[in-house]
């Protein structure tokens, strides 16, 4: 028992070590995925962030079609990075939504002109309240939701050529 | 020229650490050639002086600003303060590695040169665990991060410092944790010699006491400076966040804290022997692993640092081979070690055997807290772990310690008498409960842990200054000063801690200028907004007037700045010291409509936080110089107590 | 949004060139009407400050929003303090930002599960450590 307790200082050294060990192979993740994937996305009504486009409201993401949610901001770099992709989705016949977190009517309109408009609606959420309600963490962030506003995937960040197929196949599942 | 110098007196350094643990390593294998063991010392002497020699060769680099050496292009810039070119030798990696080693290597000369109690044996295997330990340093120094190396072509000038990192906390707060962690090093060495030589005694503690209370003064100043530096810098009023670099300068601290009084029984009683080693190995694993926590950005941090996760794995390497080899030889030797004498439950010991238990559990709590959120990934979990779990559980543990650091020194050595040590305690344990009492009749708003937390704050401001009752006070022995200096500078530091949190007033408020608000019992006045311009960045300055009641006004002026290279957004608070307390102004955006974000703290005795920090620190330095100076005649010539 | 991480302090003890955070630019639109202005209820202030130092920030490095310059922080404290006025109880919010960013949001680990054996640990610790520590004492021989 003895010859047991004296080792045991080297053995709890070894699990920390461990920890440390495995801590440096995987770091603590910075992003947080959303919990609301697999759920009814919340209710909410966005006044219309554009004058030329309606606003959004739950209502739009429950009539039977699966739609693809994008929050974006026109003063969000990597936002303007995912635009082509965004606009070949649509290309495909994808239903896009916007949701423009803390925009002003003028910049988004610049924003749409200048990179492109692959957007039917886009609410205007000033103050991140339904950014939140959503359990997104940042711009852009992309949601696919399908017919009966169930949030079936959550993308965080732009969305690059590679991940076109995964978004495709959640939208396609979604059906 | 002067950095082929260095590089080449670097590398004889290092030969020399591989001189001085094959040397010792013969000198314990064969006893009977005392010439082996002889030669230990010089080598050690000369490797603290060549390794000097490359420090100080890099600080002239710098100084010269020196721009073929890389290091110095990458971190300096001509023309900046000759402060932040000295400084800026060490506000690199390559360059606060070699100020380590150089830090190591001296404390190694002094060893040598100096100590004269322990055993010649433990000495010989003391330098030599020492050597082997440079030698993981030098390795990674000469391997994977030479300072010296040249750049060719040589450029104009510098890329420069980081603006932001040109504050006087910079150019002293890294060495001062650096040494701490040094100290823990000797420490460490200090055991494992002891181990080797089985000589786990009086002596050998005697001989680590001044390096484990040097150290734990530094690391003291580098937490208290630290808490202070955050707390002006973010500019939220927060001076504590447990955040993981923060605990990971706190760990050592806990560990070193808890050495500090096993070291003085075993010195005094020759009891806790095997928990005094296993201390000196956990003090030092700690410094170890908070260097790797903060290097190898494994958690996230509020406070900034160069995150490198290849370097972390050389940490964590030398982590492993000396804390595994030492816990190995403790688990081998420790056995054949007797326990020293026992003590009885109502004693000093006693006292200071159930500081250790609180201090290593709130070592544990702090420890296994902030590696959590680490295993909860493994298992496929994220959480989060901060202040609403660390207070709770480490605050109600320090409580208890506080209670206990109290009590001890009014207890006697070997045996006391529960009525007795009552009677001591009776004051201060009167004086805690009348502020419980008061507290709850006066402020019956607060939290429970600012409320305990006052309450055990005045027990043990009366408790600390207890053992000098009756007592002759110009014969009190300079380390009972240092004792009861530096437990009152923790209930000072307590009671700021309590004060701020349960009295703190809060108000945030859009102000235009000419507009007035209240905080506390100060009425503040946004005078006006205007431009500055720094040598380096471009801010607003708000002019803020504020008067207590009918009294003199004072003015504060808060910036928010704007930084071009890296273009960086700061607010730089603008605190304003009074007798009993501080007001905190912060500068935020504006709001469109011609006002200003403003955020105002009346943080009444805050200060005190800090004051605590510095009298502990203050306490320990009467300590050291009083444990030096009563034990001068104790060093007896090498030969005569073999 | 996000500030450069490097207009923070560092408690580093070793300091090398600072890595600068993800590039994130700050909106144009002002603060969240709650996001830095009191509620005239002492009470319910009190009561929404001590929710909001429980919630970490979502693009921080490690702060909770009650001491955050990021504008969601902000965001997320003018949703706080919107809702603890309309009488919602701390708990409910708590509760409902969980069921959305899952334990990470919060700074306090869960009290089920195996994050439970976490605030058990003190007392864990304190009763190993003074099993231990118990073998040292002599035992009062009458």
């Amino acid at each position: 028992m003895r010859k047991i307790l004296l080792w045991a200082p080297l053995m709890v050294f070894a699990l920390l070590a461990g920890v440390l060990l495995r801590g440096l192979q995987s770091p603590e993740s910075g992003t947080v995925p959303s919990k609301m994937v697999g759920r009814a996305a919340p209710d909410f009504v966005l006044p219309a962030a554009v004058p030329s486009h309606p606003g959004l409201a739950r209502a739009d993401l429950a009539r039977g079609k699966p739609v693809l949610v994008n929050i974006f901001a026109s003063w969000c770099v990597p936002c303007i990075a995912e635009m082509p992709v965004l606009l070949a989705l649509k290309r495909q016949g994808v239903e896009i939504h916007g949701i423009a977190i803390r925009d002003k009517p003028e910049d988004v309109a610049a924003f749409l002109r200048d990179h492109g408009d692959p957007y039917a609606r886009i609410g205007s959420d000033v103050s991140s309240q339904v950014q939140i309600s959503f359990g997104s963490s940042g711009v852009p962030e992309s949601f696919v939701i399908d017919g009966s506003g169930k949030i079936r995937l959550q993308h965080i960040g732009d969305i690059q050529q590679d991940d076109v197929p995964e978004i495709l196949a959640a939208l396609k599942a979604a059906q | 020229m002067i950095a082929e110098l260095g590089l080449g007196v670097l590398w004889l350094a290092a030969g020399l650490a591989v001189l001085q643990a094959v040397l010792g390593g013969l000198a314990l294998r064969f006893p009977d050639r005392p010439d082996l063991g002889q030669a230990v010392r010089p080598v050690a002497i000369a490797q603290g002086v060549l390794v000097s020699f490359a420090m100080l060769a890099l600080i002239y680099l710098f100084l010269v600003s020196d721009m073929s050496v890389k290091l110095v292009v990458a971190n300096s810039h001509s023309e900046k303060p000759w402060l932040y070119k000295f400084a800026g030798t060490w506000g690199n990696h390559e360059g606060s590695m070699l100020l380590w080693v150089a830090i190591l290597a001296v404390a190694g000369s002094g060893i040598a040169l100096l100590e004269r109690r322990v055993r010649p044996d433990t000495l010989i295997a003391t330098l030599m665990a020492q050597g082997f330990i440079a030698l993981g340093f030098y390795a990674f120094l000469l391997f994977s991060s030479n300072p010296f190396e040249r750049v060719s072509p040589a450029p104009q000038d510098g890329n420069g410092l980081n603006p932001l990192l040109q504050d006087p906390g910079l150019a002293f707060h890294p060495p001062t944790l650096y040494l701490g962690y040094v100290g823990m090093s000797v420490a460490f060495s200090f055991a494992v010699g002891a181990l080797l030589t089985r000589d786990v005694g009086p002596a050998f503690a005697r001989a680590m006491r001044p390096w484990v209370l040097g150290a734990w003064v530094f690391l003291t100043l580098g937490i208290t400076a630290g808490s202070y530096w955050a707390y002006y810098e973010l500019g939220w009023g927060g001076w504590w966040f447990w955040d993981p670099v923060e605990n990971a300068s706190l760990m050592p601290w806990l560990a070193a804290t808890a050495l500090l009084h096993s070291v003085t029984v075993l010195a005094t009683r020759d009891s806790l022997r095997a928990w005094t080693v296993m201390l000196a190995v956990v003090a030092f694993s700690m410094s170890m692993v908070g260097t790797f926590l903060v290097r190898s950005g494994i958690l996230t941090s509020v406070h900034a640092f160069a995150v490198d996760p290849e370097r972390g794995s050389f940490i964590l390497a030398l982590l492993f081979i000396y804390v595994g080899a030492a816990l190995t030889l403790f688990a081998l030797r420790i056995g054949t070690v007797r326990e020293g004498t026992q003590f009885e439950p109502v004693s000093r010991e006693a006292a200071l055997v159930l500081n250790n238990l609180f201090l290593t559990v709130i070592l544990g709590v702090v420890l296994i807290g902030t590696l959590y959120p680490l295993i909860a990934q493994s298992m496929g979990q994220q959480i989060s772990i901060g202040p609403p779990y660390f207070n709770p559980a480490a605050g109600s543990v320090a409580l208890l310690l506080i209670i206990a650091m109290v009590a001890g020194p009014l207890m006697r050595w070997r045996r006391d008498g529960l009525a007795a040590v009552a009677k001591r305690m009776a004051l201060p344990l009167a004086l805690g409960l009348v502020v419980i009492v008061l507290i709850r009749l006066m402020a019956p708003q607060i939290g429970l842990l600012p409320w305990l937390g006052l309450s055990v704050a005045a027990l043990a401001a009366a408790g600390s200054v207890a053992p000098l009752w009756k007592r002759n006070l110009r014969r009190t022995p300079l380390f009972t000063w240092g004792m009861v200096v530096a437990h009152l500078g923790v209930a000072i530091a307590l009671a700021g801690m309590a004060t701020d949190s349960a009295f703190m007033k809060e108000k945030l408020v859009a102000l235009g200028e000419g507009e007035a608000t209240q905080v506390g019992p100060f009425s503040v006045r946004l005078v006006d907004v205007t431009p500055v311009i720094g040598p380096n960045w471009t801010a607003l300055q708000g002019r803020m007037s504020a008067q207590r009641g009918s009294g003199a006004a004072f003015e504060l002026l808060p910036q928010a700045r704007n930084y071009s290279s890296p273009p960086t957004d700061t607010s730089e608070a603008a605190i304003s010291t009074l007798w009993n307390g501080q007001l905190y102004a912060v500068l935020g955006k504006a709001n469109g409509d011609g006002r200003w974000q403003v955020r105002l703290w009346w943080k009444p005795w805050v200060t005190l936080i800090w004051l605590g920090g510095a009298l502990i620190a203050f306490g320990g330095v009467l300590s050291l110089i009083g444990r030096l100076w009563r034990e001068r005649g104790l060093a007896t010539p090498e030969s005569g107590n073999a | 949004m996000m500030r450069f991480l490097n207009n923070r302090l560092t408690f580093a003890l070793v300091l090398t060139a600072l890595v600068s955070g993800p590039v994130q630019a700050d909106s144009r639109i002002g603060a969240a009407p709650l996001a830095n202005v009191q509620l005239a209820d002492p009470d319910q202030e009190k009561a929404a400050k001590h929710l909001m130092e429980t919630i970490r920030c979502l693009v921080c490095q490690g702060q909770s929003i009650a001491d955050s310059d990021a504008e969601l922080a902000g965001d997320m404290r003018s949703l706080i303090r919107e809702r603890i006025q309309k009488g919602e109880k701390p708990e409910a919010i708590r509760s409902w930002l969980i069921e959305r960013y899952g334990d990470w949001v919060v700074y306090a680990p869960p009290a089920r599960g195996s994050a439970l054996a976490l605030w058990l640990l003190p007392l864990l610790l304190l009763g190993v450590g003074g099993l231990v520590a118990r073998g040292r004492i002599r035992r009062r021989s009458r």
